[in-house]
């Protein structure tokens, strides 16, 4: 028996597909779960994956925070399910309020499409521990509301606590001189919540799973096995 | 029947990048003197039956929970007289 992940999809959402095959690579079993399903099958894990869940009408994420599969998830999130919001999987999650903080239009209002280099910030989460702290990777962005912000409190809060899980890698030798891509304040890319079994970032592991496609490598491959260890061991 | 508008801005604290790009556009059409521009959402509600202070208070609710999101918007519920607005 391997770990169940569940795979959340919206109307609009365009990752799902790409979500089940990295779970599937990391040797766990993708669950499909729809928008409308009023339970979670029974899943041990669930990603909610990027696109454009009902257009970004509204404000992205606005309006899949209120589908019916988003109750029993929002309950059991809070008891500890292990959840990964992906891109606009993380703007549903702030949405929700299950993460701090929410996504504004990139800063320079372009939407924006490449590798980009982080920094693991927190390898202690549910979603990070194949990681080592301070690690830096390098996955694919593609978004258009990718800013980061939150009130200087819930920042100093996040930081003091330990949950900026990813940080965008902007100085240094190893940065790709892009700098930040989209104005998130303090480089933040990714956070998670308190317990740490809920984490949300903008770039996108699934897409960094096989060494054939993507940036080439498989630095998004640790999310998906640091979850199926947690969850086979547990 | 009512109508109810919402109207929903960017906190004055947060960048409001489209604004910007707005602004900046302005003198190119020949539009001077105009130091800032602040873009919002407006949302017209249609409300059936009377608008007493039960009613304004669920909208007020809504507005708090959907069309505005608090951590980075503001918003202001206020009525509007359809039959007035017709005149």
């Amino acid at each position: 028996m391997t770990a169940r992940i569940g795979v959340v999809t919206f109307p609009g959402s365009l990752d799902d597909r790409d979500t089940q095959r990295a779970i599937r690579v990391a040797g766990a079993e993708p669950v499909a779960l729809w928008h409308k399903d009023k339970d979670l099958k029974q899943v041990d894990a669930v990603v909610l994956c990027g696109g454009f869940s009902y257009g970004d009408y509204l404000r992205a994420g606005a309006i899949a925070r209120f589908s019916p599969v988003m109750e029993p998830l929002l309950e059991q999130a809070k008891a500890g399910l292990p959840v990964l919001g992906i891109c606009n999987g993380f703007q549903i999650l702030t949405e929700a309020h299950l993460l701090p903080g929410t996504m504004l239009r990139n800063d320079h209002l372009h939407f924006i499409c490449r590798d980009q280099k982080l920094r693991v910030e927190n390898a202690e989460t549910s979603w990070t521990t194949d990681y080592a702290a301070g690690q830096e990777i390098s996955i694919p962005l593609k978004n258009n509301d990718g800013q980061y912000v939150a009130d200087a409190y819930t920042l100093d809060k996040l930081e003091a606590e330990g949950r900026v899980a990813f940080r965008y890698l902007v100085h240094g030798e190893a940065a790709d001189g892009y700098g930040n891509p989209n104005g998130s304040q303090r480089d933040i890319a990714g956070v998670s919540n308190e317990a740490g079994n809920v984490v949300g970032l903008m770039p996108h592991p699934e897409h960094a799973v096989e060494p054939l496609i993507g940036t080439g490598r498989t630095d998004g491959l640790p999310f998906f096995t640091s979850i199926l260890k947690k969850l086979v061991n547990a | 029947m009512a109508r109810v508008v919402v109207d929903v801005m960017l906190k004055p604290e947060i960048l409001d990048p489209q604004g910007q790009a707005v602004q900046r556009a302005l003198p190119r059409l020949g539009f001077d003197g105009i130091s800032d521009v602040r873009q919002g959402k407006r949302f017209e509600l249609e409300v059936d039956g009377p608008v007493d202070e039960a009613a304004l208070a669920r909208i007020h609710d809504l507005a708090e929970s959907f069309l505005a999101n608090t951590v980075i918007e503001d918003f202001t519920v206020r009525v509007e007289e359809v039959a007035e607005a017709a005149k």
